[in-house]
């Protein structure tokens, strides 16, 4: 079941697609986020995120550094302040 | 009457201004491309964190566990004014309308008694202000090396705004700049950044969000970001609306020059036809004489 990832940096939108699961490392632990996840907000720590576009598909790595993720309706959105993937 | 050979020195020389004012023009147009397409990739960073702000500071319980940054001091007294300038001049009254624009409310705040401190961004900002308020320059922020402002120096900026806040040299700050509507139009704009002036009223929405860490740690972490996102905003608007002021003001320029060359070429002509008739004239009456 895919949802609607955004990973956004200061410069420009980076990423807005559907995808199957993201793996992203919050500050108090790395969460994965499928379709239909309860809202959350978290910060990230500086570490890799991992995006599934679909199921059993290999990992996507995108290096963030500082920022947070919001898990709402909508789906699912990423601010970081850098990204590289 | 000049003299032919003078005015043609000055066809010369106003012939070569408008080679620069053209060349100018151009460099502008094609900055200007670059620079508004720099403003609006920066759009959905600023506008989605807007809108987590929003809805976090609506929904945050303890209200006096808010970040100062957010609420303030509780004080009003002390003002800082962050004005943002360019570097360079031949941009029409692009850093004059801000520079007017920010005098205008330091006299504002001087009349309600109010003090008033500078914090400067670029150069061209720094003499004007220096004449009407010479010791109210706090700190200045050079930008000469920067060819594109980026969120490397708008992160400076705000970083050391927020180190001044909290070391309480100031309780209220404005940031000025000129937003950029298109290259004809540059308004020149105030926004108050400390504390944060209400960020859009986000839409209530009643899920029930759970906060990783806490809403006050999330909201301690944001504020930083949101100034840094803001002064980003603020330098990448005035970076296009330099461009844009620039633009014009050197068409402008260009179209001037060009009208003064046909009116001195004409007047060339004139005197040069002038003399020769003054001469031929002579010829004649001379042969005449004889």
């Amino acid at each position: 079941m895919p949802f609607q990832f955004e990973l956004v940096t200061p410069s420009k939108l980076v990423r807005s697609e559907t995808v199957h699961m993201v793996v992203v490392p919050g500050t108090e632990g790395d969460f994965g986020v499928l379709e239909g996840h309860a809202p959350v907000m978290s910060t990230i720590r500086d570490g890799a995120m991992l995006v599934f576009k679909t199921e059993g598909a290999q990992p996507e790595t995108i290096e963030i550094r500082g920022g947070f993720a919001e898990v709402s309706a909508k789906g699912l959105t990423v601010l970081a302040e850098y990204a590289e993937g | 009457m000049a003299s032919l050979k003078e005015l043609k020195g000055r066809i010369n020389s106003v012939k070569s201004t408008q080679k620069i004012t053209k060349a100018k023009q151009m460099v502008a147009a094609a900055k200007l491309r670059k620079a508004q397409a720099a403003a609006e990739s920066a759009r959905p960073y600023s506008e989605r964190l807007a809108a987590v702000v929003a809805s976090l500071a609506n929904k945050a319980s303890a209200k006096d566990l808010l970040p100062k940054l957010l609420v303030g001091t509780g004080g009003n007294q002390r003002h800082l004014l962050v004005v943002a300038n360019s570097d360079k001049g031949l941009a029409g009254a692009f850093n004059s309308n801000i520079v007017r624009a920010a005098l205008a409310k330091a006299a504002e705040l001087k009349a309600e008694g109010k003090t008033v401190q500078f914090y400067l961004i670029g150069r061209k900002g720094r003499a004007p202000i220096r004449r009407a308020w010479p010791d109210a320059i706090v700190a200045q922020f050079d930008t000469t090396d920067v060819r594109e402002p980026g969120f490397n120096e708008a992160a400076k900026i705000a970083d050391e705004l927020t180190a001044m806040f909290e070391a309480g040299k100031f309780d209220v700050a404005h940031l000025f700049y000129s937003k950029f509507k298109s290259a004809l139009l540059q308004v020149p704009t105030t926004l108050q950044i400390i504390p944060i002036a209400g960020p859009p009223e986000g839409v209530q929405d009643t899920a029930a969000v759970e906060y990783e860490p806490g809403e006050e740690e999330i909201l301690a972490e944001l504020m930083p970001r949101y100034l840094r996102t803001l002064v980003l905003r603020a330098l990448l608007e005035n970076a296009a609306s330099e461009q844009g002021a620039s633009m014009t003001a050197m068409d402008n320029a260009t179209r001037n020059a060009g009208e003064l060359i046909n009116k001195l070429t004409i007047q060339y002509n004139r005197s040069r036809q002038a003399a020769i008739t003054t001469e031929l004239i002579e010829i004649i009456a001379g042969a005449e004489a004889l």
